[in-house]
């Protein structure tokens, strides 16, 4: 089955990126595909690759890239909610004049119609959020 | 068209089960997740509730979720089922939709 994930949580907030991830892992695991997983308001803070979490700490958007390359599951962040919390990549990061860029290997920035997509896609869309 | 109702608060923290609960359909199921779980523990003031949706509904616990909370699998209301993530994902394939109660 294709399977849409969307994120509607920062990481370290509550728990919805944490129980996202052992979803989608767990879906791949069963041979489902995912279409795609989207993070809208503050879960576009999954994307960041500044984050230093302790060592004895899970790294949130670590394991994300990580199943992103192992899987070749698209990562995509909505790009107003991204823009507003400094969520950027480097062409987003020169456009804004900015000095420095932030997206963790294996997400993408695009818009809010890559959700509805998602939901068009795949034959089940699960929402995880606070 | 049935209808996997995803619970992730405590119903001693917001109202969204009892919401999911006055709107679910009889051939719908509900799955407790994160601090949802705690709507599994029986003898709380929740528990007749959660008791009496279970005529009409499946209701299913994350055991991991369980597990994080120090509660015992064991000893949660009568006919709670219990799932693990791979449980998670054959669950939201065994229904139609799913509806996540945020």
């Amino acid at each position: 089955m294709k399977f849409g994930i969307l994120v509607n949580e920062g990481p370290y907030t509550h728990q919805a990126s944490d129980s996202a991830y052992h979803f989608t892992a767990a879906a791949l695991r069963a041979g489902h595909e995912i279409v795609r997983v989207f993070f809208y308001h503050d879960g576009v803070n999954n994307g960041t690759r500044l984050s230093v979490p302790p060592q004895d700490d899970r790294n949130v958007s670590e394991r994300w890239s990580a199943l992103a390359e192992e899987h070749d599951v698209e990562l995509i962040l909505c790009v107003a909610a991204a823009q507003r919390r400094g969520l950027l990549d480097e062409d987003e990061a020169k456009r804004a004049g900015k000095n420095a860029d932030n997206m963790a290997p294996g997400f993408q920035i695009s818009g809010l119609g890559q959700l509805i997509d998602a939901g068009i896609q795949a034959d089940r869309t699960v929402v995880f959020g606070d | 068209m049935s209808v996997l109702h995803i619970v992730n608060k405590s119903p001693y923290d917001r109202n969204s089960l009892d919401a999911c609960l006055r709107l679910a359909q009889p051939d719908s199921a509900i799955l407790l997740i994160e601090d949802g779980v705690y709507a599994a523990i029986p003898k709380a003031s929740a528990s007749e509730r959660v008791q009496q949706a279970l005529n009409n509904h499946q209701i299913y616990a994350l055991q991991p979720d369980l597990q994080a909370r120090g509660i015992n699998p064991d000893n949660l209301i009568d006919g709670i089922s219990l799932v693990d993530y791979d449980g998670f994902v054959k669950l939201t394939t065994d229904y139609d939709k799913s509806q996540s109660w945020l």
